[in-house]
């Protein structure tokens, strides 16, 4: 089976959610929707399950126009990032209830949820209610149910965001082994979180603002974002972006920062550019003789568990500074950061991809 | 400290029950009472300080002279009541669910001016549907009659089932209507399967509200009905208590309120539960 969106627009009430989505997605597919909030992504998932209608375009399955055809008859199961269950019925009948639809056999019906139940590990709840449950539990319920029927498409909503840290961790690493069962099933699970798009890996669609802004297998969009827009939404924190200008064999970045045009950056045209830095490609240290200083102003320092965001401020341009370990930092203190010019992104003046570089900093586990 | 706060605490509990329960107890011991009880001046505990007496019981089952018969009245009141309560739920939930889950447009009318029409009907004083509600029934033929007060009743408890509705629903996520069709129900199914099911609490409440306003109407069990039809509230208040002893007043009064009284028992547990919205998270 492939879904085929062709020029899909949705406008509610004069202001556009979605504004020209093409796309083309095949059987056993695994994909990604990724983009910050309201960048029209639960909008799209609403339209391919068939909860809301485009204002214009179609959706073909098999080439065929779905419009005329009710939610209930298209085989689309979804996720919310609310834990939504059925609260009347235990958690035996919640699961059960997408196969009680169909003219499956007693038999039949009971080996799939306990399969189910088993492969989300809330066996030992069947008989509870979904109240009785914590929310990790609930949310695996309706994990449970949104699988067990062998939709065509599987939509999921953010599903892990409202979970706690460990639970969330736990569940994304058994995604990987229930998805790739589902082998005629088409998965589209829609995040706002850079790093969680990486670790489940697949194909993606990058939105902003209801538009499309690049699609691709996952990690080559990280690799090779193909605008500043791109970098800045795949990178968490956002990619530390930099006016400069290429001129005689060499790049000024912002007003002094002086870095040779050489390597990636050597057929760069003369003339304005906008560069990018991944927040881990800046450090605290100097770690080679090649490395470019800038000496910059303390403006935040974030301790996150073992890595440090310190924010910085030179020449009236904030970056972000990813460091591994505990640095502290005061505010207003002059520090130097250092980058390596191998790291730099180079953006034309309309913001399309220039040059991009050849690996990432060795803390990047996806480019080392 | 926390003494005084439980002492404080249980007294105003005590004394609220004595003032709610006291009348109660006291029509209650009235109504077993003889003139021979009373005319020695008060006396509240039977067998103690007087002779109880079937008596005052049963004025209300005989007929003339006295007496009233009061099982025609009180049979008329539970079916209008049960109909009309029965009929306004079925109809105000299905009002309820679709405001709160359709747009509905008819030029200027939305979803809020239709749900406001509805409870608009409670804003009016009643003398005010009082004539209107006499020459409907009158030109369909339907005064003194238990179908037109059936008729009348629907009109005042539907705004009442899909007031107390409406805000049911809209507490319940859409999103649980959406997983149900997602999960194959067609939008039919999905009222039936799924949100009928987890609206017990919300029927009951509606249910019970109905029950009370028709079941204690004077208003218009009075001004609509003549001779055939006589509803309950109507046959009690006839009792004239210059004629009628005080001790058959009191079992009349007790009898009315019984089964409101019973009725809030058996629909106890689904008011106290209270979770109404804590129900789907």
């Amino acid at each position: 089976m492939s879904l085929t969106l062709e020029n899909i627009t949705k406008v509610v009430d004069g202001s556009t959610h979605l504004h020209r989505i093409d796309l083309t997605l095949q059987k056993g597919s695994f994909n990604i929707f990724l983009g910050p909030t309201l960048a029209g992504k639960t909008s799209l998932l609403r339209l391919l399950a068939g909860l809301d209608q485009p204002t214009t375009g179609q959706i073909l399955k098999n080439g065929q126009d779905l419009s005329s055809i009710p939610v209930w008859k298209r085989n689309v199961s979804m996720v919310y990032q609310q834990f939504i269950n059925y609260p009347h019925l235990n958690i035996f009948e919640n699961i059960a209830f997408p196969l009680r639809r169909t003219r499956m056999d007693k038999a039949k019906i009971d080996e799939k949820v306990r399969n189910a139940a088993r492969k989300l590990r809330i066996e030992e709840f069947l008989n509870r209610s979904p109240g009785e449950l914590s929310g990790g539990q609930q949310q695996r319920v309706a994990l449970a149910r949104s699988f067990v029927k062998g939709a065509d498409l599987l939509l999921l909503d953010e599903p892990l965001v409202n979970l706690d840290y460990k639970l969330r961790e736990q569940l994304r690493d058994e995604f990987s082994n229930i998805f790739s069962e589902n082998k005629d099933t088409i998965v589209i699970y829609s995040t706002t979180d850079p790093l969680e798009a990486l670790l489940l890996g697949g194909d993606m669609m990058v939105l902003n603002e209801g538009r499309q802004l690049q699609s691709g297998p996952t990690h080559d969009v990280y690799r090779s974002p193909c605008s500043d827009e791109v970098a800045r939404v795949f990178n968490d924190p956002p990619m530390n972006m930099i006016d400069g200008v290429v001129e005689g064999g060499r790049i000024i970045l912002g007003q002094e920062v002086v870095v040779p045009q050489i390597k990636h950056l050597r057929d760069l045209p003369e003339g304005r550019h906008r560069f990018g830095l991944r927040a881990n490609a800046l450090s605290l240290f100097r770690a080679d003789p090649d490395d470019v200083a800038i000496e910059a102003k303390v403006e935040l320092g974030e301790i996150n568990g073992s890595e440090t965001f310190v924010h910085i401020r030179h020449n009236n341009v904030s970056w972000v500074v990813q460091e591994n370990g505990v640095h502290d930092h005061s505010l207003g203190q002059r520090i130097s950061i250092y980058f390596n010019p191998d790291y730099l992104f180079a953006f034309d003046a309309k913001g399309a991809l220039a040059a991009v570089p050849k690996s990432g900093p060795a803390s990047s586990s996806l480019d080392g | 400290m926390l003494g005084l706060y439980r002492f404080l605490k249980y007294s105003a509990i005590l004394g609220w029950s004595a003032f709610v329960i006291g009348p109660f107890l006291w029509a209650l011991s009235t109504s077993f009472k003889t003139s021979e009880g009373i005319v020695s001046g008060a006396t509240y505990i039977p067998w103690l300080q007087y002779k109880p007496s079937l008596e005052g019981w049963g004025v209300l089952f005989r007929r003339g002279g006295q007496g009233i018969d009061i099982i025609g009245p009180y049979l008329a009141s539970l079916t209008v009541t049960l109909s009309a309560s029965a009929i306004s739920l079925v109809l105000g939930t299905l009002a309820a669910y679709g405001l709160s889950r359709f747009r509905y447009k008819a030029g200027p009318i939305k979803n809020a001016d239709i749900t406001f029409f509805f409870i608009s009907q409670r804003i009016m004083p009643p003398i005010v549907l009082a004539i209107p509600f006499f020459l409907m029934l009158q030109a369909i033929g339907l005064l003194d009659s238990k179908l037109g007060l059936i008729l009348v009743y629907i009109a005042l408890l539907m705004p009442i089932a899909v007031w107390v509705m409406v805000d049911f629903f809209n507490n319940i996520p859409i999103e649980l209507d959406e997983t149900a069709m997602l999960d194959g129900c067609s939008p039919v199914k999905t009222f039936f399967r799924v949100i009928l099911p987890n609206c017990k609490p919300g029927l009951v409440v509606a249910g019970l509200f109905c029950i009370i306003f028709g079941w204690n109407d004077f208003f218009f069990a009075f001004i609509l009905t003549f001779t055939k039809t006589q509803l309950l509230p109507v046959a009690v208040v006839s009792l004239n208590s210059s004629v009628t002893p005080w001790w058959s007043l009191s079992a009349s009064a007790l009898v009315s309120v019984a089964p409101l009284v019973i009725l809030a028992f058996i629909v106890e547990k689904y008011l106290s539960r209270g979770g109404l919205a804590g129900a789907i998270k």
